[in-house]
């Protein structure tokens, strides 16, 4: 049994704590990455992460791109979409076929 | 193309046919293991870029929700509603392997049964904007989580793909021309060598047949 963790500023995150994930509020680099490593190791197998802060944090999430858990997805936060979390599905699809065949015309 | 030295052996000869046999075959089965990885990929990938969409939206309306709501009552008053959520999710991940790949499936399952149990606080003291709220967010959670499912497996499938891709690439084009201009330089060192040692026979056996008979003498008396 794992649990969902919800990463980001306060202001993005503090809903979802009503409908039961347990939500980590965090805007800082150094701080968020030692989050994101702490609740790996502690059994979260999703952690949904604000896309400004999974900017942030794209070199430690890269560790976990490899790994059957933790799932770490991205979602818009309150000030806004910043198209990493699109991006990143483009991303896999260039590297399973070598280029964007799919989405390429969209956006 | 033989860049690597084989020696000229017949046990070298048996040797490379084996590997090119080991080869082809390797390379018809993860050929197909790539296009069949490729095929559930793309389905997926269509999936993911829908759910993301959809959930990106249902969240940024949620987000609208929340500021309204936030604007509408007093910050403390908002913190203390929100402080002890009365559920909770826990998640039940299993595995399901798809063409040797790994890929998670989740089961959640809510603390209590009561979908109303979303609302953490008595309706006395907040603003109905913020039930709104709650509620758009409740609604695309279970989106949220067959998101998480389909993006993870997408990310472990395109690695999987491109490593696949690669060694069938490898074999086509370096492993299995090289086995076989291996096995050609052999064949012709080969045969090379036999043609030689015929030649060798039959002079040594005119020579053996002049040194009997001595026809060079013979001839000039």
């Amino acid at each position: 049994m794992s649990k969902i963790a919800v990463m980001g500023d306060y202001d993005s995150i503090y809903g979802f704590a009503t409908l039961g994930l347990d939500t980590f509020p965090v805007d800082e680099k150094e701080e968020g990455t030692q989050l994101l490593h702490r609740l790996a190791g502690s059994g979260y197998g999703i952690i949904y992460m604000t896309e400004k802060l999974g900017e942030m944090l794209a070199g430690a999430r890269e560790e976990y791109m490899g790994r059957i858990s933790p799932a770490i997805i991205l979602i818009p936060g309150v000030s806004g979409n910043t198209g990493e979390g699109i991006s990143r599905v483009k991303g896999s699809v260039e590297q399973a076929v070598g280029s964007d065949i799919l989405f390429g015309e969209e956006m | 193309m033989a860049a690597t030295q084989v020696n000229p052996t017949r046990m070298e000869l048996t040797r490379l046919k084996k590997k090119l046999v080991t080869a082809i075959k390797g390379h018809r089965l993860l050929k197909d293991k790539r296009d069949e990885l490729m095929r559930e990929f793309l389905e997926l990938v269509r999936e993911n870029m829908e759910l993301r969409k959809r959930v990106e939206a249902g969240i940024r309306s949620a987000n609208t929700n929340f500021v309204v709501a936030r604007a509408g009552m007093p910050e403390e008053v908002l913190h203390a509603a929100l402080m002890a959520p009365k559920q909770e999710v826990t998640l039940a991940e299993d595995v399901k392997n798809v063409m040797s790949v790994d890929i998670p499936v989740y089961k959640y399952s809510t603390r209590t049964p009561d979908p109303n149990d979303i609302y953490s606080y008595g309706f006395a003291f907040t603003s109905s904007d913020l039930d709104g709220a709650v509620k758009s967010l409740a609604d695309i959670l279970p989106e949220m989580l067959r998101l998480a499912e389909v993006e993870k497996s997408c990310q472990l499938m395109a690695s999987e793909i491109e490593k696949t891709r690669r060694r069938v690439n490898a074999l086509e084009h370096v492993i299995i021309p090289d086995t076989q201009a291996g096995i050609k330089y052999i064949t012709m060192k080969l045969d090379e060598n036999e043609r030689s040692t015929q030649i060798r026979l039959m002079k040594v056996k005119d020579m053996m047949l002049e040194e009997a008979h001595r026809y060079s003498e013979k001839q000039n008396h």
